[in-house]
């Protein structure tokens, strides 16, 4: 059976190694063929040393999300390959480094054995570049063993280095020369390859993180503060290199922004607070355990009513957990960061596309409910590589909120009080430092309308109740979610985030396989929106999707809306730290169909 | 209308507003409370030296000090924020809009214990800042506990005896980077005006470190925060005169036994000096007198160190002279030409 443009690949290498440029050119030069393709960068908390795994699905109809079985392994680290090999499906196909011998181990796989060091050795002179270069060569044999145009994989490596005229030439001679040794030694392979197709014409390809920082970009974000951590820093990273690129004035040459790496995650939404209340668009990126420490900042921030907005790359936790895995497991404890009566919209982008448009979204929002407001990614969304439509550029203006200007000064007069409701949503009008509207104290301890300290019961439960009228504005302002109802469909899911293209292929599967019909609501966003109860109302079954072990959005949709609705819904939980792939999925569905 | 009787013409300062208008609300902390005393020498600093109070931003953390700022410029924005965490608030704020003058409130807790860290990288940074430490030894707000400026062996109220040695919040500070750094005592009414005036005139960090006991909690015998304490041990390093650029330099200083700090603004510090070689430019030189002056049980005050040139963390930013905060879209968000770049990047 031939499998054209449906495969994937696992490169096994150690951490440190350089594969990084052989990978990308591996991933580009199928995607420059017309293949859909996604690369998914599985690595350990270390900077060298550790193995390493880059997985490159490419898939004729479109799917991008991780594909749980490998169809053609790259084995270069010594430490992994045997265990690599013996967790295959008969069939497959490996490249292996000659002396680790694996075609021993096993006689149902197809083994092609490359001398890397050998080859190497002839393409480049210089012994310390030999490491690095050494990777090309795997891309130069897959070139020849599923059939890439080399000139495409030319064209692929120009675009990583084509800057580096030295660099580039070593690398692409490195790479005919595995070309030229897998040709010459063994036939292309008869299972898988690439063939041309024109599915990917004016697609892009980039990480949730890049996308995301491009949105905070065109969101005219002036103030950045951030303290490093994985898998959030190439997030404010990419804000940075776009702000240096873009954002100086032609005129004066400065800065249209400034940027701060902070002490900590504590000082970083502290920062963020302080330049939001004197009215900056200020953000912060971060991961689980920032956001944990940014809680009591959370809760000054949604009670004395400070845009803050913060990207929360969820990764596997507690504490340090799995850094460099990803997971959903922020949801609950993100939901309702701080003490007391608190809880905060969040945005849950799906793809690359929607980290970019939601990094744009959530400052008009935050800014507008004059309260933080989370980006809820992930690693494996915001670090690995996507295929997506190109960008739109945004149309709508910025909505800065309810700032007092002075025409609104001259209506509200001396009635005005900083946390009157005097719209009926909720949202008072606000006023900002060096303005000609009037000052006021903004503070945490508890506070009367006209934003004086008061501990008087009633005050307090008036401005309790004023928030969560707030919060229900919210609800009309937060982007809706995307809703496919099956006619006839008995069963429907409920997703969010990066399982979304694991979860369509799994419905192709449900469908295709076991002739089950299914429903889809994606939701993008918390606090939910009506659409949600009405799904969850018109399905006999309902699974509910998520990357960890608690089931931590049932228990908000319980929180947030009819409690009864809950017997309808059972959970589909993967939380390994693997990304998300389909067959987990329709198994999950079947398993509790058939129980 | 010329034979009305003549209303009494009130005293305005320079922008011809009366101190009244730097006044704040109704103070709530004890009555006698070394804080209050320094809240009105704040009011009288900002009013003789004519700063509008709609361009300055209050901040404070959480503690007795930390509210003060309700108590001055009512006009000005305050932010009363986080135990510890004011530094950052402030340093957003003042990211967001450098044409701000900020005004840092916090006590010797907030500063030297919770926020022991921002306190570091504030200092480290050269924020624009006037950050006055408001120093009682003590946790006032919640009862009296010791902080990390208690004197070693000071008791507290409950019989307790501290066992352990304070931070000393300026020589801290010299040493972090801060480019203005003073102590003073709240019962000190020339000497605490002469400085935050000249702090005023400053464009970088200034710690002012204020001995302020706490009557209630830290004021007895045996605490070495008390005014008793204080008024027999505090060592003055010589008298400290601030003229502001808009003054004339009227009084004479006998040379030789004067320095004359030129501050950024064109505004003049003079240091009368207690000893021949005290060079207030030089972190060694203050940093020793701190330590021999606490070795003998004594409190060094007045200005330590002053660096009116360094570089401050906003001009390094190199931002555009508009604020941040007040940018247009215009400014801020590009073309679509360059989304157009990226993506083909991406292609």
């Amino acid at each position: 059976m031939s499998l054209a443009n449906d495969f994937s690949i696992q490169v096994a290498t150690v951490n440190g190694s350089g594969s990084n440029t052989a990978n990308l050119v591996l991933l580009r030069s199928i995607f420059q063929m017309g293949v859909p393709v996604s690369g998914k960068n599985l690595f350990p908390s270390n900077i060298a040393g550790l193995p390493t795994w880059f997985t490159i699905r490419a898939n004729h109809r479109g799917y991008i999300a991780r594909k749980k079985e490998i169809d053609i392994l790259v084995a270069m680290n010594a430490e992994t390959a045997r265990e690599d090999v013996l967790s295959l499906e008969p069939g497959r196909l490996v490249v292996y480094d000659d002396p680790l011998k694996l075609s021993a181990l096993r006689d149902d796989l197809t083994f092609i054995a490359v001398p890397y060091d050998k080859i190497v050795a002839e393409v480049c002179p210089d012994a310390k570049l030999r490491k690095l270069v050494k990777n090309m060569i795997y891309d130069g044999v897959l070139a020849h063993l599923l059939n890439i145009d080399l000139a495409e994989m030319e064209k692929a490596l120009g675009k990583q280095l084509g800057k580096k005229p030295k660099a580039m030439a070593l690398n692409w001679g490195a790479l005919q020369a595995g070309h030229k040794y897998a040709s010459e030694n063994f036939p292309a392979s008869d299972k898988y390859k690439v063939e041309r197709m024109n599915k990917t014409d004016g697609k892009i390809l980039v990480e949730g993180n890049a996308a995301a920082g491009m949105g905070c970009l065109f969101a005219g974000v002036t103030v950045v503060a951030w303290y490093p951590i994985t898998p959030s820093s190439s997030l404010p990273e990419a804000v940075i290199g776009y702000l240096r690129k873009y954002r100086m004035d032609e005129k004066t040459g400065k800065a249209t922004f400034s940027v701060i790496q902070a002490e900590d995650e504590i000082a970083a939404i502290g920062m963020v607070i302080g330049a939001s209340w004197a009215g900056a668009r200020a953000m912060t990126s971060t991961s689980g355990p920032g956001v944990s420490l940014m809680s009591e900042f959370a809760g000054l921030s949604y009670y004395a009513e400070v845009p803050a907005v913060v990207f929360n790359i969820q990764r596997v936790g507690p504490s340090t957990g799995l850094p460099t895995r990803t997971a959903q497991g922020d949801i609950l404890s993100t939901a309702i960061n701080s003490h007391g009566d608190t809880k905060h919209p969040m945005l849950l982008p799906g793809s690359v596309e929607e980290c970019y448009q939601m990094a744009m979204d959530v400052f008009d929002l935050s800014e507008r409910l004059q309260t933080i407001v989370y980006v809820m990614s992930d690693l494996d969304l915001g670090m690995n590589t996507w295929m997506s439509d190109t960008f739109k550029y945004p149309e709508k203006p910025f909505d800065r909120g309810k700032v007092l200007d002075e025409a609104k000064v001259r209506e509200l007069g001396a009635s005005w009080g900083r946390y009157k409701d005097v719209d009926g949503d909720g949202v008072p009008w606000r006023s900002l430092p060096d303005t000609k509207a009037p000052g006021f104290f903004t503070r945490g301890s508890g506070h009367n309308e006209m934003a004086a300290y008061s501990e008087r019961p009633e005050d307090y439960l008036k401005n309790l109740d004023r928030l969560n009228r707030k919060f229900d504005t919210a609800r009309s302002l937060v982007p809706q979610p995307i809703v496919d109802v099956v006619a006839g469909a008995k069963i429907g899911i409920i997703g969010y985030g990066s399982s979304d293209f694991a979860i369509q292929e799994s419905r192709d599967q449900l469908r295709e396989e076991q002739g089950i019909s299914t429903s889809y609501l994606r939701l993008r966003a918390y606090p939910f929106t009506p659409e949600l109860e009405d799904f969850i109302r018109r399905h006999d079954r309902v699974y509910l999707v998520e990357q960890n072990r608690d089931a931590q959005m049932l228990s908000l949709v319980l929180i947030d809306g009819d409690r009864t609705l809950a017997a309808k819904i059972q959970s589909v939980l993967h939380y390994s730290g693997m990304p998300i792939d389909a067959r987990s999925i329709t198994d999950g569905i079947l398993a509790k169909e058939r129980a | 209308m010329s034979d009305a009787p003549a209303t009494p013409v009130k005293k305005t300062n320079r922008i011809g507003l009366e101190l009244s208008q730097y006044r704040g609300s109704k103070t709530t902390l004890c009555a006698g409370c070394g804080h209050n005393a320094i809240t009105e020498r704040i009011i009288d600093a900002f009013y003789e030296m004519g700063i509008d109070a709609k361009k300055v931003l209050k901040l404070s953390g959480i503690g007795c000090s930390s509210k003060s700022p309700a108590y001055f410029l009512n006009q000005s924005h305050g932010f009363n924020s986080v135990h510890g965490r004011m530094p950052s608030v402030a340093t957003g704020a003042m990211m967001a809009n450098k044409t701000m003058m900020a005004i840092g409130i916090s006590g010797d807790g907030d500063t030297g214990a919770i926020g022991a860290g921002q306190f570091m990288h504030l200092m480290r940074r050269n924020l624009p800042i006037i950050y006055v430490v408001e120093d009682n030894g003590c946790y006032g707000l919640t009862k009296g506990q010791f902080s990390p400026t208690a004197d070693q062996g000071s008791k507290a109220k409950n019989g307790v005896v501290n066992d352990l040695p304070p931070l000393d919040l300026c020589a801290l500070a010299i040493e972090l980077g801060a480019t203005f750094v003073a102590r003073s005592f709240s019962g000190d009414k020339k000497q605490l005006l002469g400085i935050l005036k000249a702090a005023i005139a400053h464009k970088g960090t200034c710690l002012i470190d204020v001995i302020s006991p706490c009557v209630t909690f830290n004021d007895h015998e045996g605490s070495t925060k008390s005014y008793a304490y204080v008024k027999d041990h505090d060592e003055v390093l010589g008298e400290v005169t601030f003229v502001p650029y808009f003054d004339d330099i009227t009084v004479e200083y006998e040379p030789g036994s004067t320095t004359d700090v030129k501050m950024h603004d064109g505004s003049h510090l003079f240091l009368r000096k207690i000893a021949d070689d005290y060079n207030p430019s030089d972190r060694m030189s203050a940093i020793k007198l701190l330590h021999d002056t606490a070795r003998r049980g004594e409190f060094a005050t007045g200005v330590f160190y002053v660096a009116p040139d360094a570089e401050d963390f906003l001009t390094a930013l190199n931002t555009v002279d508009t604020p941040l905060a007040f940018l247009p879209q215009e400014m801020t968000r590009p073309g679509k030409a360059v989304l157009d770049q990226l993506m083909e990047g991406l292609k």
